[in-house]
């Protein structure tokens, strides 16, 4: 099964921004300012989170379970009410111009919560008409078919599979025509492939505009699909980084060089390397960050210290690490 | 205001109703009949006149005002606790709409299927008792201030319920009680001092009696008494509602 997601015809609708700026990729479409969240229970969920999201951007949302990045979300959403701070949707304030900030949005909830009984044509024009629009067959059309949900638009929701539920979600917050879309774990507990669906639905939508600020558990979505990545931990925003520069400057490489003959331990003459023996002494594993390598000093250093012990290699390969690792060092060394 | 949104969730809710015709509708409608078999036929040939009117007659007016009531409330409670339990509940509060408007298309939409109902009933009641409306007007107020307020009323307890139990809670043990012993069925004329006291202390006996006032031009209570409680009541509901939203309680920590 594959979606069918040229053309995705969701663009958002036409509004004006509260600065009078119109629409314009890369500007602010989302600031969040000292926003904190303590819940009645004494739990601080957010401390002071600053955070501003570009117009057309993919931003994933990355965190321990309980970091905050649900509350952050229902937060801006107007689901949870902030103890302090303030949350800005195109330039309007969340609380004071809820109409027209939440009218920009468009959420997808972590759980799969839809009525079990209507339909999927009813309850899309519903999510459409509460949020105030005219009714639009056409769009709902549109939607449906780019979700792969026409055929199943008469369908009660309880006949339809978790990964069609989940679309119905996408298709209900996407019936107004919003600017942001936000997407709360989209695949949780969604198979391989129908990940990677998701994956395509969301960057069709971002092609045509839709700024997107997802949440995942699941490293490797932020890693294939996000322009920039936050860390959240403890309520707190940990890093807020592009993500191609939050690997280049966490990321660690790994050169494996494999040895026609195996050794003892790490000789003398090569001490001065950060280098591990492993696979029984039939490897040697050598460390280092992009960084250094940019300056040059280490690899060729070592590969002449190498053909001077006369240590032969029959092999080599190097690992670059993944935006997981990064991940779990960073909490880790925040913590 | 945004009467789209308001429209959109009033229309979603008459629609639930129309989904389950047979337990919204049908349901009523044969229990109210059941109730005219039992109390006008079986009982009322043997008391003669009550207030000047026949006994198949005179519980009419009480009969459709159970119906109301229990409707009124199971329907609102059920509308908004439904979205709650199942999560779906996040759509509404996300939406760019204000507290008033999700209120009005709710508590309008389990009104409106009250006061259908209340007509319906009232066209049942005629197939098996000959009776007269001397106040049509007053009767429709009565109909909707009542199906409105008690509307509101099963808001209040679709927000405040925590599992089906709860929803339940109320409309049993309080609403039914209270309106079987409100007078639907007797004038409170006919009970012992002592109970015609306790009986004034019962907030829907001045419910049942205006209602019974537009009917027939009589009641156990002044008809300004009852119009009185029936807008007390609304202002309370509202005042709570009000409390709700401001708080967000049950619905926005």
């Amino acid at each position: 099964m594959t979606l069918s997601t040229p053309p995705l015809p969701l663009t958002m609708a036409k509004h004006g921004s509260a600065s009078g700026s119109g629409i314009e990729a890369g500007a602010p479409i989302i600031q969040v300012e000292n926003l904190s969240k303590i819940y009645g229970s004494g739990f601080q969920a957010l401390k002071e989170v600053n955070l501003t999201i570009r117009r057309g951007e993919i931003f994933a949302l990355l965190g321990p379970n309980g970091a905050g990045k649900t509350t952050l979300i229902s937060v801006i959403c107007g689901l949870v009410n902030a103890t302090a701070g303030n949350v800005r949707v195109d330039g309007f304030d969340n609380v004071s111009a809820y109409r027209e900030a939440r009218e920009r949005i468009g959420l997808v909830p972590q759980e799969l919560t839809n009525e079990a009984f209507t339909t999927v044509w009813d309850t899309v024009s519903f999510s459409r008409g509460l949020f105030g629009k005219p009714s639009d067959p056409t769009h709902i059309e549109n939607v449906l078919r780019a979700l792969t949900l026409w055929e199943k638009r008469d369908n009660r929701l309880l006949e339809l599979s978790g990964g069609m539920k989940r679309r119905v979600l996408i298709a209900k917050a996407l019936s107004h025509q919003p600017q942001v879309l936000f997407l709360d774990e989209p695949t949780a507990g969604v198979d391989v492939e129908l990940r990677r669906e998701m994956w395509e639905v969301v960057r069709g939508l971002r092609d045509q505009g839709v700024t997107i600020i997802l949440t995942t558990h699941y490293i490797e979505e932020a890693e294939e699909m996000a322009d920039r990545i936050g860390v959240i931990r403890r309520g707190e925003l940990v890093l807020v980084e592009n993500k191609a520069t939050l690997m280049q400057q966490l990321g660690r490489k790994e050169l494996t060089l494999h040895l026609d003959t195996p050794l003892d331990g790490v000789p003398p003459a090569l001490a001065g390397h950060d280098l591990v023996l492993a696979e029984e002494g039939h490897a040697l594993v050598y460390t280092y960050d992009v960084t250094r390598q940019d300056e040059g000093t280490g690899i060729a250093g070592l590969l002449a210290d190498l053909e001077a012990t006369g240590i032969r290699v029959k092999d080599l390969h190097t690992r670059q690490s993944s935006l997981e690792e990064i991940f779990v060092n960073l909490v880790r060394e925040s913590a | 205001m945004n009467l789209q949104s308001v429209k959109t969730i009033y229309l979603a809710e008459m629609s639930r109703s129309l989904r389950t015709v047979l337990q919204s509708i049908v349901s009523p409608v044969v229990s109210t009949s059941l109730y005219f078999v039992v109390f006008g036929a079986a009982i009322g040939s043997r008391i003669s006149e009550v207030d000047g009117v026949s006994y198949g007659a005179f519980i009419v007016p009480g009969l459709i005002m159970l119906m109301l009531l229990t409707q009124s409330v199971s329907t609102a409670s059920f509308g908004i606790f439904f979205p709650r339990f199942s999560g779906a509940i996040y759509e509404i509060l996300s939406a760019p709409i204000s507290y008033f408007e999700i209120v009005l298309g709710y508590v309008g939409a389990a009104a409106t299927k009250s006061i259908i109902l209340g007509l319906i009933v009232l066209a049942t009641a005629r197939l098996f008792v000959p009776f007269t409306i001397q106040y049509p007007l007053m009767m429709l107020l009565f109909l909707m201030l009542t199906a409105v307020t008690f509307s509101l009323l099963g808001f209040i307890i679709g927000i405040w319920a925590d599992g089906f139990e709860k929803l339940q809670l109320v409309p049993l043990l309080i609403v039914t009680p209270l309106t079987f012993l409100g007078g639907t069925f007797y004038s409170i004329d006919m009970l012992p001092p002592f109970w015609q006291a306790v009986t004034l202390l019962n907030p829907v006996v001045y419910l049942v009696s205006g209602f019974r006032w537009s009917f027939y031009g009589t009641g156990d209570v002044s008809i300004w008494a009852s119009l009185f409680i029936i807008m007390l009541f609304l202002g309370v509901a509202l005042a709570v509602i009000s409390r709700i939203f401001r708080t967000g309680y049950r619905l926005k920590p």
